[in-house]
């Protein structure tokens, strides 16, 4: 079976046909109810109307720095503890949660911060005298592997860029010099 | 231990890290026997979810046996095999009540609008996640599950975030009998949606994404009419013409904020970061269904503005649903379809990758190598 509106001479793929009847399980969870209005939420539970009143669970200890989303007025019952803010990023990410999700000055800073947080990692890296492994970090053995000619394009290329941009500059250096 | 280390976009090692410990009394520490990598996880591999900190380990597909409980917790004991939904969920406040586990709101301090989730970044919670040999799991009576001994942990650790996200955006469509149903992606994701669309009474299924290894697969697994849009022209008219010019009933959006397709999208959402991605399958999704349709979003987009034709939603009389998945909502009923073998969830693992090979696991999926749709990361202690 082929779909009358695609260019079948461009086409890869041949479709086949299908009778809904035959596929395994159909109509098992058909459900006339769920029509668009259908809530996902469960509604009339006792508590729905009540705001945050419920009993929370026991609060993990907060002996962390935890920033908190300032549309709520704590910090949840648990939380994470991966990598605490520290340094540059650390100062830029408090200064966002003043700022509500609501706000650029939340999610602007906070994209900055992870783009410093890069840098501040490569330098711990080396100041713990490990000195990363760039291409292995991008898994690049993957692409040798699966996509060599792919990868040795995308070399390429980028060679021939570079060879461009010294031809460029060198001749506008020589104009210069002239 | 080993885990994952994110290090800057599209960066990513292994390296050793101390072990997880009780933090909290409900919480477990499991032993990772399987981690997936999600496509979600490709947005903070992209680096395009604020609050993304180097160090951290994500993973939110996880397997493994419990290692050690904290004193509240009954259920659980050492030992138990569980698998363990993507969503970190307390059980008592007002949206768990209500069975929203994705929506908890005692799990994530950092961001009101979405709840706690494994190895997610900072605007998910802060958690290190489960592409490591431990894991710590809080709340650990709530969502966290046997695998049944009837079981393949290939088919649990699906069970974990793919099936349920699949089968809720076929839900979430709301689909009735003999309706066409579109799906945007065929990544896991897609492919489960597609296949679950069935479930419903779908009289069409048909499947867009421009990876045709993907679609081919989609094409024989769910099964569904595919398309790879490079071969379209225009995608929307074309589902306007296969559809005798009314348009799909419901429109699937299980590709998110990586999409590719549209130079403006991509710019805007992931080369400038500008928005919260490329919305482009959501703005496939909203013109190319009928008036009075519905679209459902399961593609995960990042937390400020996108793109989207929101005056259409409003001429045309859409409804517009989308959650992250609530995961143990759906397991007791996900995991009869997969005992009676109407679901075959680990039909989608193509690669099982050491974990010390995080990096390329990464790459692979990413870059699509190796005609890659779904790859599990497996650590040492759980290959022997
Ligand atoms: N809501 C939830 O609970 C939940 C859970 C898991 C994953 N997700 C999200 O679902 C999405 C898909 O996840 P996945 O694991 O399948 O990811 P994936 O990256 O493997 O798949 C995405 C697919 O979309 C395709 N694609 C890109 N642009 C497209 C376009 N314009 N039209 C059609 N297809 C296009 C890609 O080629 C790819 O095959 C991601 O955004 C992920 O974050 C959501
Ligand atoms: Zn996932
Ligand atoms: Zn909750």
């Amino acid at each position: 079976m082929e779909n009358e509106f695609v260019d079948l001479e461009t086409r890869k793929i041949e479709n086949k046909p299908i009778d809904p009847s035959q596929v395994k399980g159909w109509g098992v969870d058909a459900d006339p109810e769920n029509d668009p209005t259908y809530p996902m939420r469960m509604r009339g539970s006792k508590d729905e109307h009540a705001g945050y009143s419920w009993e929370r669970p026991p609060p993990q200890p907060i002996d962390v720095e935890v920033l908190h989303s300032n549309e709520r007025p704590n910090v949840s019952s648990t939380f994470g503890t991966s990598t605490p803010p520290a340094g540059l990023s650390g100062m830029i990410r408090r200064r966002a949660f003043n700022f509500s999700e609501n706000s650029y000055g939340h999610w602007v800073p906070l994209m900055l911060a992870d783009r410093i947080g890069m840098v501040e990692g490569v330098v711990s890296d080396l100041a713990h005298g490990h000195v990363p492994n760039i291409f292995g970090e991008m898994g690049l053995k993957a692409e040798w592997k699966h996509n060599r000619t792919g990868l040795l394009m995308k070399i390429g290329a980028g060679a021939l860029v570079t060879a461009a941009v010294i031809t460029v500059v060198r001749s506008r250096r020589q104009d210069s010099d002239e | 231990m080993l885990a994952m280390n994110y290090r800057g976009p599209r960066r990513v090692r292994i390296d050793q890290k101390p072990e997880p410990e009780i933090l909290h009394p409900q919480d477990a520490i499991v032993r990772v026997t399987r981690s997936c990598i999600c496509g979600s996880d490709l947005h903070l591999y992209n680096g395009s979810v604020p609050d993304t900190r180097v160090g951290m380990t994500f993973g939110h597909e996880i397997c493994g046996i419990v290692e050690e409980v904290g004193q509240g917790v009954e259920k659980l004991k050492t030992g138990d095999h569980v698998l363990v939904p993507f969503n970190i969920a307390c059980g008592k406040c007002v949206f768990c009540q209500q069975e929203m586990y994705g929506n908890c709101h005692e799990s994530n301090p950092e961001a009101t609008a979405v709840g706690g989730i494994y190895g997610y970044s900072h605007t998910a919670g802060g958690y290190d996640g489960g592409q490591a040999e431990y894991v710590r799991v809080p709340y650990a009576d709530v969502s966290p599950t046997i695998i049944p001994e009837w079981m393949d942990l290939d088919d649990a650790v699906m069970m974990t975030d793919v099936v349920p996200t699949g089968y809720q955006a076929a839900e979430m469509g709301g689909i009735q009998p003999g309706d066409t149903v579109v799906v945007f992606g065929a990544g896991p994701v897609g492919i489960m949606a597609a296949r679950c669309a069935w479930l419903f009474g779908a009289g069409r299924v048909i499947v867009i994404d421009h990876v045709d290894y993907r679609l081919e697969f989609v094409r024989d697994y769910a099964p569904a009419e595919v398309y790879n849009y490079k071969e379209l022209g225009d995608v929307v008219v074309f589902l306007k013409k296969t559809t005798d010019w009314i348009g799909a009933d419901v429109c699937i959006d299980a590709v998110g904020a990586e999409a590719t397709g549209r130079v403006m999208q991509t710019l805007l959402g992931k080369q400038l970061h500008l928005m919260g991605g490329a919305a482009t399958a959501l703005q496939w999704a909203i013109n190319g269904v009928r008036k009075g349709g519905v679209v459902s979003v399961v593609g995960v987009y990042g937390p400020i503005g996108t793109l989207v034709p929101i005056g259409n939603v409003v001429n045309k009389g859409l409804t517009l649903r989308g959650n992250q998945a609530s995961v143990k909502r759906l397991l007791p009923r996900l995991m009869e379809h997969v005992r009676n073998g109407i679901i075959d969830p680990k039909a989608l693992i193509t690669h099982r990758i050491p974990l010390e090979e995080v990096a390329e696991g990464y790459r692979m999926f990413s870059a699509k190598l190796d005609n890659c749709i779904k790859p599990v990361l497996i650590p040492p202690r759980a290959r022997s």
